[in-house]
């Protein structure tokens, strides 16, 4: 399986339950090329954290995702309110999140901490009033 | 521990699970209503302990490979999170215990989160 396999999503802003399904899709690709668990699991949480982050801070936006022999790379990126202190947003427990997200269950301030600590290779760039763009990569073990 | 012990412990309704899924091995736990700690911890077959109840529960569950859901409180899932269960292949509970009673009660029966 050396051949790429490039898959994309639209993510719909607003839409919780239907947030995840981008990732779904991912992980069970991964899964059916016979990639080890470990390493299914481990972008499975990353893209997932990053997909609910659309969905909650930003209206949604684009996912890609290509499949390596070796790796897998995944970029999500949305038209949203940007985020203006990247490094603050990186810290565990800082969220802007508000209290009926947090009911929902999310907004611990855990999501971007969470990537960085499963991918292999983690980028975000942001401008406010812009967007977001986040580039995951994880090697296949 | 397997999940059909989990059911006799914590008094739980079965919402989803056939009986091949009731003889799953169950090896740790995690309990919190909030996802993304859920997330933070991986552990092969464990069980999700939570109060929350709505369709990202079911998903976060699938991200981590678990064997099983319990809702606390006696929570009742609604159609989606039904669905997303049983298509994964996820043992869905309700049990009307609080989250401090039926973790108490699964560490004493020997669960522990390490695994
Ligand atoms: N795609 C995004 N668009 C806008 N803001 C974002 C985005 N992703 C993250 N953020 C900001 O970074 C903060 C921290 O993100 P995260 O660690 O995932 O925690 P949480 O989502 O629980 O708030 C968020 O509260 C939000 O302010
Ligand atoms: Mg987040």
């Amino acid at each position: 399986m050396s051949d790429v396999i490039h898959l994309e999503f639209d993510v719909a802003g607003n839409n919780f339950v239907s947030a995840g399904t981008a990732t779904n899709q991912v992980k069970d690709t991964l899964r059916n090329l016979g990639i080890p668990n470990q390493d299914v699991r481990r972008i499975a949480i990353a893209m997932y954290e990053a997909e609910i982050n659309m969905v909650i801070h930003a209206c949604g936006g684009k996912a890609t995702a290509d499949i390596y022999a070796d790796k897998i790379e995944v970029v999500l990126e949305d038209h949203g309110k940007g985020i203006e202190n990247i490094e603050l947003a990186m810290q565990p427990g800082w969220s802007t999140a508000s209290e009926d997200i947090r009911g929902l269950g999310f907004g611990a301030g855990m999501g971007l901490p969470n990537i960085k600590k499963y991918t292999d290779e983690f980028k975000i760039e942001s401008e406010v009033g812009k967007g977001t763009k986040v580039y995951l990569r994880v090697n296949f073990s | 521990m397997k999940i059909k012990d989990i059911v006799r412990i914590l008094n739980a309704e079965i919402l989803f699970a056939d009986e091949k899924m009731l003889e799953t091995e169950v090896n740790s736990a995690c309990a919190s209503d909030m996802m993304s700690d859920v997330l933070a911890f991986v552990k092969d077959q464990a069980v999700l302990i939570t109060g929350l109840c709505n369709p990202q529960v079911v998903r976060t569950a699938v991200m981590m490979d678990m064997v099983c859901i319990v809702l606390v409180r006696g929570k009742q899932p609604d159609e989606i999170m039904l669905k997303l269960a049983s298509e994964k292949r996820i043992a869905m509970l309700s049990s009307p215990l609080r989250m401090f009673g039926a973790c108490g009660l699964l560490y004493e029966a020997g669960l522990k989160p390490e695994g």
